[in-house]
């Protein structure tokens, strides 16, 4: 029996085709797929993001037990409603999951992880925390609505009202807390807009009031061609438990210079770094796929996640490959019978609804 | 669901028309673009290549998913259509007016072997289940 989220009836009612999505039952795309995509770079779309899990942490010295548990550092944490994205690992120094945390209080820090890891995740905080005077609450009581798009907050002011004096201001990774609602300007889209988690029971009238306000929802799939645009990692397919976060484009979100000591950190040290994580243009025509193997003057590599872009109505992808190719360079991609050139290049691909690309 | 009854199909989601001089064009059907959502890129067989039933000859790729195409029966490439090439949408569109490929059969006969609409529309409910 696959979870429904709150808005699994809303989903079906609006058309939506559901698959399995790591044991949840959600919406694929509401029609096309290419439609939902386009409407959030160039409009507004909202997304079910339910199945994602809220977990608040309380106690004492919360701040000191997560300086030990992921890999970037709290302390640049200061003031409340502040978002840091950071890795999870392992003592091997591979990828737990990824994830936000928001400091809320000093006794208060709320993190929204995967859903297809949060049991994992919070087992494992829950056994790193033994010793601590810490609660871990897994919050299924709440629902996470994603509105993105260059309209996103404009859509939300109208729809939850008094809502943009709290917000207005407010700076991406920054989140506040407004009646039932905990609004952050984060996304997974490269689009500006909102996250808004909030009690289960509220979501379905908070996803309504936006459709009458003519905000469209979009699936999964919109989302995925969105946020490989945006050259945002995928838990599971471009970082695992077996990658650091050192070979998946993800060395800025680790610190390794402060002196405090976090689960992993010794394992990155000892580790030689001989991949790192790139992005790729097709140059033929074709689509490029997860698993596909690139061939570079240096050696093999793997495409990690690949697309075809909605927006550069070309094939893109993030690839594994050795270290020392460039952005500029060629590299040869297999697809079926074929061999394909790609381009190297920086990534991003898109933000804010136009190309990144300079090469 | 669309399945014209004067078609006849494969159970990999291929429609075949019988041309009145005999010749076969072939194509994916509405179900078969459903399935896979936007299409993208499609890479239709060479002309004058000789297929053998059932071989994968085409290529049909969504932002989803990249899907084999299977020659229905054994023939002989006659001509592909570049435009499904250089519109993949039209699949979506139109599924059965979005032809992929016309094939001369080594033996007419063959065709006598697909399946006809109620058939696949039994195969495509029972894939439902």
């Amino acid at each position: 029996m696959l979870k429904q989220t709150p808005l699994n009836a809303a989903h079906r009612r609006m058309g939506a085709k559901m698959v399995d999505f790591g044991g949840w039952d959600m919406p694929l795309n509401y029609g096309s797929q290419l439609d939902e995509h386009h409407q959030v770079r160039r409009d507004v779309g909202m997304f079910d993001v339910s199945h994602m899990r809220v977990v608040d942490v309380q106690g004492d010295d919360v701040r000191g037990f997560l300086r030990g548990l992921v890999a970037n550092n709290v302390d640049k944490l200061t003031t409340p409603g502040r978002g840091l994205y950071s890795c999870m690992l392992n003592p091997e120094g591979g990828v737990i999951d990824d994830l936000i945390i928001y400091f809320m209080a000093e006794d208060w820090f709320r993190i929204v992880v995967n859903a297809g890891t949060a049991d994992k995740d919070i087992a494992w905080m829950r056994e790193q925390a033994a010793e601590r005077a810490l609660t871990i609450t897994s919050r299924g009581d709440l629902s996470m609505i994603a509105v993105q798009g260059p309209h996103a907050r404009s859509k939300v002011w109208a729809a939850i009202p008094r809502s943009e004096t709290a917000t207005a201001t407010m700076k991406p990774f920054n989140a506040v807390e407004f009646q039932q609602y905990f609004i952050a300007r984060t996304g997974y889209t490269g689009e500006d807009g909102f996250e808004v988690i909030l009690p289960a029971a509220e979501a379905e009238p908070l996803w309504q009031k936006l459709f009458t306000l003519g905000v469209k929802p979009a699936g999964l799939g919109a989302r995925d061609t969105l946020r490989l645009e945006a050259g945002m990692n995928l838990y599971g397919q471009d970082m695992d438990e077996r990658t650091s976060p050192l070979v998946s484009g993800l060395a800025w979100t680790v610190d390794l210079r402060s002196e405090r000591d976090f689960v992993g950190k010794t394992a990155l040290q000892r580790r030689d770094i001989d991949r790192q994580l790139v992005g790729l243009l097709l140059l033929d025509k074709g689509v490029l796929r997860a698993h596909q193997i690139v061939h570079t003057r240096y050696g093999e590599g793997e495409v990690t996640s690949g697309t075809f872009s909605p927006t550069l109505q070309q094939s893109i992808a993030l690839a594994r490959i050795p270290l020392g190719i460039a952005p500029g360079e060629e590299v040869t991609v297999q697809v079926r019978d074929k061999t394909l050139t790609a381009r190297v290049v920086n990534y991003p691909f898109v933000r804010n609804g136009k190309s990144c690309l300079t090469i | 669901m669309n399945i014209p009854a004067e078609l006849k199909y494969t159970a990999s989601h291929e429609w075949v028309k019988v041309n009145t001089d005999g010749t076969l064009t072939v194509g994916i059907t509405d179900h078969a673009q459903d399935l896979l959502g936007d299409m993208v890129f499609v890479e239709n067989p060479a002309v004058g290549r000789e297929l053998k039933a059932g071989e994968e000859c085409a290529v049909v790729e969504s932002v989803k998913a990249a899907s084999d195409i299977y020659a229905p029966v054994a023939g002989i490439v006659l001509t592909a259509n570049a435009d499904v090439e250089g519109s993949p949408e039209v699949l979506n569109q139109d599924a059965y007016s979005a032809w992929m490929f016309t094939l001369k059969p080594v033996n007419p006969a063959d065709v006598n072997g697909l399946m006809d609409a109620d058939a696949y529309r039994a195969l495509v409910e029972a894939e439902a289940h």
